[in-house]
């Protein structure tokens, strides 16, 4: 088996006195695309949150590249790109360009300027994602699924190891999610980025991902795409529970 | 038009002064406004006001000569403190704050003022600013603090418009947003209580984000609408600080009045611009 890159067990979440995360045991290991789906408020985001440093587990362990999340302090090698991005205050005066220099403003370090190799390494990025032509445009004129890959170069200009997505297609039009897919498909497969996505698009996402986990308070499914396949309707209605079943009748 | 303000000592001081805060007030007005923070500029200039009311009170009843200046800052950064924990405390309803603090201010200044049983023209000129009240130890001490403001701006740009932009990525990113969002607060504060003796307490919020909303209508980036910024703040200052002496209004209303039609204009530039690209 592969090194796992992002290990967690036995975590228990809970918000408010309701359990959101109950005795997870979830890992991702180097190379691979996980694709994460399952129910709104299953826990996805908390989860997301957790392997972030954003919230504390009640109980269990997390451990990124090797080392306990409490002692982990290479937060570069892990790039993010939130839900969020989507609904940023889109009058921010910022340059593309500018958005994603944000990128090495921690690596950088404080008191230390920008230099000509932090420059190049932020246009290498916005080539990366194929957005060299709008440079120097202003990100609020973008569409939304221009926007996510420079959300994606802001990341990339740190080298990270590991990518984690929360529902990046949100507000992107079909046409582009498919190029979408594929920028994040050469990024794991030629650049050797591990991705961690969570998506909505249960169907695409067998088709993308190289190892899918659904999550509703429990982990019901942790595995290959094949596999991830043969869920029959009646497993899939019991992991969404009733209402979802209903839904899909209705199509 | 300028040859008095050359002449006169008083009024140099008070013209240098002016460039000063015609560059910082802008500048720091850039995160203000990306960050929708334009009201605790407000806030904090009314708290800047209990300061000078103090330190006028101490002035006459005490004879304790400590500049205003100096009670006016130390209010000024004690009150950013305490919006800082406000905000904490009310988490839902950060704008709260505001308010409590706006208010407190201005009770406190009353109280003060009515101690001293009543100031002269003085705390006029503090109100809306005068061409003559910048005394050089004053412009000695503005001088030295903006250069501080200014050095500590461009050694954390970087980390103060990331935290701007996109304070979850920040976070993540492993910038310490608290403490750098701390020393923006406290920033904020030092500006404002040192431009009150040319634009005056009710009005140094406008010097702050009117220029800022009038290059937000041309920049495409985040410099370059600093950089213009700073250029309609300095206009708006000049103008008004020489309008303000030959027509014997308080500086704060002419400055305020040349930014809101710098603000218009751009509005109308602006508006044709795209028209004619469409």
């Amino acid at each position: 088996m592969s090194e796992a890159i992002i290990s967690m067990k036995n975590i228990s979440f809970s918000y408010e006195n309701k359990q959101i995360l109950d005795h997870i045991n979830f890992s991702v290991s180097k190379g691979s695309f996980m694709g994460l789906v399952g129910p709104n408020g299953g826990g996805k985001t908390t989860l997301i949150k957790l392997i972030l440093g954003l919230q504390k587990a009640d109980a269990g362990s997390i451990q990124l590249f090797g080392q306990p999340i409490e002692k982990f302090n290479n937060w570069h090698k892990i790039g993010f790109v939130s839900q969020k991005a989507n609904a940023f205050n889109k009058g921010f005066p910022a340059t593309v360009y500018e958005v994603v220099s944000m990128g090495l403003t921690a690596k950088v370090g404080y008191l230390k300027f920008f230099q000509k190799k932090h420059k190049e390494k932020i246009k290498e990025a916005i080539n990366q994602v194929g957005m060299k032509a709008y440079t120097h445009e202003n990100i609020g004129n973008l569409s939304g699924g221009q926007q996510q890959r420079i959300f994606i170069a802001r990341s990339l200009v740190n080298d990270p190891e590991l990518l984690i997505l929360d529902e990046p297609t949100v507000g992107v039009d079909n046409e582009n999610v498919q190029r979408f897919y594929d920028l994040l498909d050469n990024l794991n497969r030629n650049k050797g980025i591990t991705m961690l996505m969570i998506t909505h698009d249960t169907g695409t996402i067998a088709e993308q991902a190289t190892e899918i986990a659904c999550l509703n308070k429990t982990l019901h499914f942790h595995g290959k795409p094949e596999a991830y396949k043969r869920i029959s309707n009646e497993e899939w209605s019991h992991i969404y529970g009733h209402n979802i079943h209903l839904i899909t009748h209705d199509h | 038009m300028l040859a008095d303000f050359l002449e006169y000592d008083f009024l140099r001081n008070t013209l240098f002064t002016g460039i000063i805060i015609g560059l910082i007030a802008p500048l720091l007005g850039t995160f203000i406004v990306v960050r929708r923070l334009s009201l605790l500029a407000d806030a904090l200039s009314h708290v800047t006001l209990a300061g000078i009311a103090f330190g006028l009170l101490l002035e006459k009843n005490f004879a304790l000569m400590i500049s205003p200046l100096y009670t006016g800052i130390a209010f000024s950064v004690f009150g950013s403190i305490l919006i800082e924990k406000l905000r904490g405390v009310y988490k839902a309803f950060q704008e709260l704050a505001i308010p409590i603090i706006l208010s407190g201010g201005v009770g406190l200044s009353v109280i003060f003022i009515s101690i001293a049983d009543g100031f002269n023209t003085d705390l006029f000129s503090y109100l809306f600013g005068s061409v003559s009240a910048v005394s050089k130890s004053d412009f000695y001490s503005i001088a030295g603090i903006a250069g501080f403001i200014i050095i500590i701006i461009v050694l954390f740009f970087k980390e103060l418009f990331t935290l701007s932009f996109d304070e979850e990525h920040a976070t993540i990113s492993g910038l310490h947003t608290k403490a750098i969002h701390l020393l923006f607060i406290v920033l904020t504060a030092l500006v404002i209580a040192i431009s009150m003796r040319i634009v005056g307490v009710l009005l140094v919020s406008a010097l702050m984000t009117l220029p800022v909303a009038a290059s937000m209508r041309f920049a495409k980036g985040f410099k370059q609408m600093v950089y213009l910024s700073i250029v309609f703040g300095e206009i708006a200052v000049i103008i008004g600080l020489i309008t303000g002496y030959y027509l014997s209004f308080p500086p704060g209303g002419t400055i305020v009045l040349v930014s809101i039609s710098l603000l218009i204009l751009s509005i109308i530039i602006s508006k044709q611009r795209s028209k004619a690209t469409s």
